[in-house]
Parts: structure tokens; C-alpha cells; sequence
């Protein structure tokens, strides 16, 4: 069955992006139908992240407006057959999103993928509600630093409420994702520690991505990182968290800041 | 002057207290205030729109100029309702009444 799931955070710039794209790919990598779908009308960067800037054609708004049809907008992935990108528009306002026109492109999608997962603005407005609206499944992510903590909290609250699962006496099942994750600055008791935030926010933990350079190299190429290296340590961990989110069971790593023995003795030769 | 202290190494300066905790206190009281308003409506909003609607019953009145103000004070908070009636209301009272 197809699931809907709204990557958000309230806060702009914590990695919402990032994470749909390295998510997506994971999951597709799993041999999953995935679709990841821009919500940010007008700031559109998915397609920048997933490498697919130069193949958009249509876009959402196009396909709620009945300008294209679903499959014409739809880009497929060059690296993974089952990945799919639906792109944002880049030019039109936001107010051309409408609840109902959402919905509509959002049941055809569950009609051909298993995995619809929406990329949602920042902040909590029009675009950010749309984006959660239909959701069976949301991800919070998360920096451990309190504005970001503030707005996650806020945002489980919109999820709790203003969903078509809330308004049906049902619930989201949510998941809080922490990313730039420091474990040299976390060690040193400068960043609130992850049981902390777990205990503020009383949502189950997806997953914890350590800031890294590979994520940003991977941006930089257009490519999830979870493709671009998938041995480093940030798309192991998105590897890991795609699992739990199809239901598996994979031990928590929290990131630690030690490097391997072979790693420092090879780096200190080099030095 | 010892030798020793040619080895002994210099203080190091005074590392900062972890501010983690105190992040995490000040989320905790601020999350318990705002998570207790959320669902509500706005009062205010409310009072004003029903004080509105019982006044204009009887007056017609500008709804620009109705003010409601709530101050919050240590002991007691104070409702303040400030409602500019226009000269010559009197007529539409006289026929109600």
C-alpha cells in the first residue's frame, strides 16, 4: 500500500531537502516505487539536490492546474530506475496550490508508487500545511539547537491537528530525525544531547545524521548522498533510517567523534 | 624556582560550562507555556468579535472602532474594552426600546 510521507521542520535550513532526496534514494535503493515531490513554490531545490534541474519541463503546479498530466511532469531518476522526482514551480505563487487540486495528484500518485514523500517548506503557512496535509507518516527533522527544537515541537502540534488523518480521529505516525549532528561539540556539552531533545519533543528517533562534508559534496554534484558515497557516515546513516521506515529493526548509532585506529594511524603518518 | 615547573604545563584556561543544559531548561519552560495556549482560540479575538455583535444589537457602531485590551498583570490582569459610539445612536435605541 502507498504511504504518504511530509518531510518538514518548521525551521528553513536544518536539512529537509537533503534528507528527501538521500531518503528517496535509499528507499528506491530497497527496490521501492519512490516519488519525491516539491512543496516549495517558487524556492524549488530538490530537483538542484537530486541533479535533475535541466530535465524539468512541468511541474506541480502545472499538474494541479491540468496544464500537463502526472506523467509528463514526472522525471524519472538517471541512476535508480524506481526513483522519480515531481518538481515545484519555480515561477508561479503559491496560492495556485490548492487542497483539493493537492489531493487529487496526490491519489494518483499512491495509485503507481510506494513511497510518496513530500518535501515541505519552511515555516508554517500555506505551503507547509499543504505539504502535510495528506500525510500517513512525517518526519521532523531536526539540528539540536533550541530554535530548531522550538519549531519541531510546534510542528508536531500542526501534525497532531490540521491533517486529514487528525481531522479523521487518526494519527500520523511521526519520527524526528536529527541532523548536523556534532559529536565533538556534543561531547563537550555545548549541544543539547539527544535524549534531551527526545524527552522534549516525545517522538520516537528516526535516525541521527552527523554533519558532514560529504553531504554538502554530495549537493554540490546534484546526487543524494546516500548514491554519491554511501560509505560515509552520513548515508549509512540515512541508509539505516530508510530501514527503520520500512519497518525493520537496526540498532542506533550515535555518531561518535573517535576516528578508527587504522584511520588515525594512517593520518597521522600522513601528518 | 623548582625545575619542575619548567615541565609543568601552564594552566589552561577555564573551559565554558556546558550550555546544554541550560538550552534544554529553557525549552522545557517555554514548550510547557506554548504547548497550554495551542488548540485555543485567540481570546481576544473572541471577546471582541461577541462584545461586537451584543453592542451592535442595540447601536450601530463602527466596528474599527471597538479596542479590546487585555493587560497582564503579576496579581491581577485587567480587561479593558474601549467602544466609540457615534453622536445621535439614540434614535435606533428609542425604536428597539
Amino acid at each position: 500500500m502507498a504511504k504518504v510521507l511530509v518531510v518538514t521542520s518548521g525551521k528553513g535550513g536544518v536539512g529537509k531537502t537533503t534528507s528527501t532526496a538521500a531518503l528517496g534514494a535509499a528507499l528506491a535503493q530497497n527496490g521501492k516505487k519512490v516519488v519525491v515531490v516539491d512543496f516549495d513554490i517558487g524556492l524549488r531545490n530538490l530537483d538542484l539536490v537530486m541533479g535533475a534541474e535541466r530535465r524539468v519541463v512541468f511541474d506541480l503546479i502545472n499538474v494541479v492546474q491540468g496544464v500537463a498530466k502526472l506523467s509528463q511532469a514526472l522525471i524519472r531518476d538517471k541512476r535508480l530506475e524506481t526513483l522519480w522526482l515531481l518538481p515545484a514551480s519555480q515561477t508561479r505563487d503559491k496560492e495556485a496550490l490548492t487542497e483539493e487540486g493537492v489531493g487529487r495528484v496526490i491519489s494518483e500518485l499512491r495509485e503507481t508508487f510506494d513511497w510518496i514523500i513530500c518535501d515541505s517548506p519552511a515555516g508554517i503557512e500555506r505551503g507547509a500545511m499543504l505539504a502535510m496535509r495528506y500525510a500517513d507518516e512525517a518526519i521532523i527533522v531536526t539540528n539540536p539547537e533550541v530554535s530548531s527544537v522550538r519549531d519541531s515541537d510546534r510542528i508536531i502540534g500542526m501534525l497532531d491537528a490540521k491533517t486529514v488523518k487528525a481531522e479523521s480521529g487518526e494519527r500520523v505516525n511521526k519520527h524526528v530525525l536529527i541532523t548536523r549532528y556534532d559529536p565533538a561539540r556534543a561531547a563537550r556539552g555545548e549541544m543539547i544531547s539527544i535524549d534531551d531533545m527526545l524527552e522534549i519533543l516525545a517522538t520516537p528517533l528516526l535516525g541521527i545524521i552527523p554533519e558532514s562534508q560529504d553531504v554538502l559534496r554530495a549537493s554540490n554534484v546534484g546526487s543524494p548522498v546516500t548514491l554519491n558515497s554511501p560509505a560515509s557516515a552520513p548515508a549509512r546513516a540515512y541508509s539505516e533510517a530508510a530501514r527503520r521506515l520500512l519497518g525493520e529493526t537496526v540498532d542506533m548509532m550515535v555518531p561518535s567523534g573517535r576516528k578508527g585506529l587504522i584511520k588515525l594511524l594512517l593520518g597521522r603518518r600522513a601528518a | 624556582m623548582s625545575i619542575f615547573r619548567l615541565f609543568a604545563s601552564r594552566p589552561a584556561p577555564a573551559p565554558a560550562p556546558p550550555s546544554a543544559p541550560i538550552a534544554r531548561e529553557r525549552l522545557q519552560i517555554l514548550l510547557a507555556h506554548e504547548r497550554s495556549l495551542r488548540g485555543q482560540p485567540d481570546l481576544l479575538m473572541l471577546l471582541r468579535e461577541e462584545i461586537l455583535a451584543v453592542v451592535s444589537r442595540h447601536v450601530t457602531l463602527d466596528p474599527e472602532k471597538v479596542m479590546v485590551r487585555m493587560e497582564r498583570g503579576r496579581n491581577v490582569s485587567t480587561l479593558e474594552v474601549d467602544i466609540e459610539l457615534p453622536n445621535g445612536f439614540e434614535p435606533k435605541l428609542a425604536a428597539t426600546g
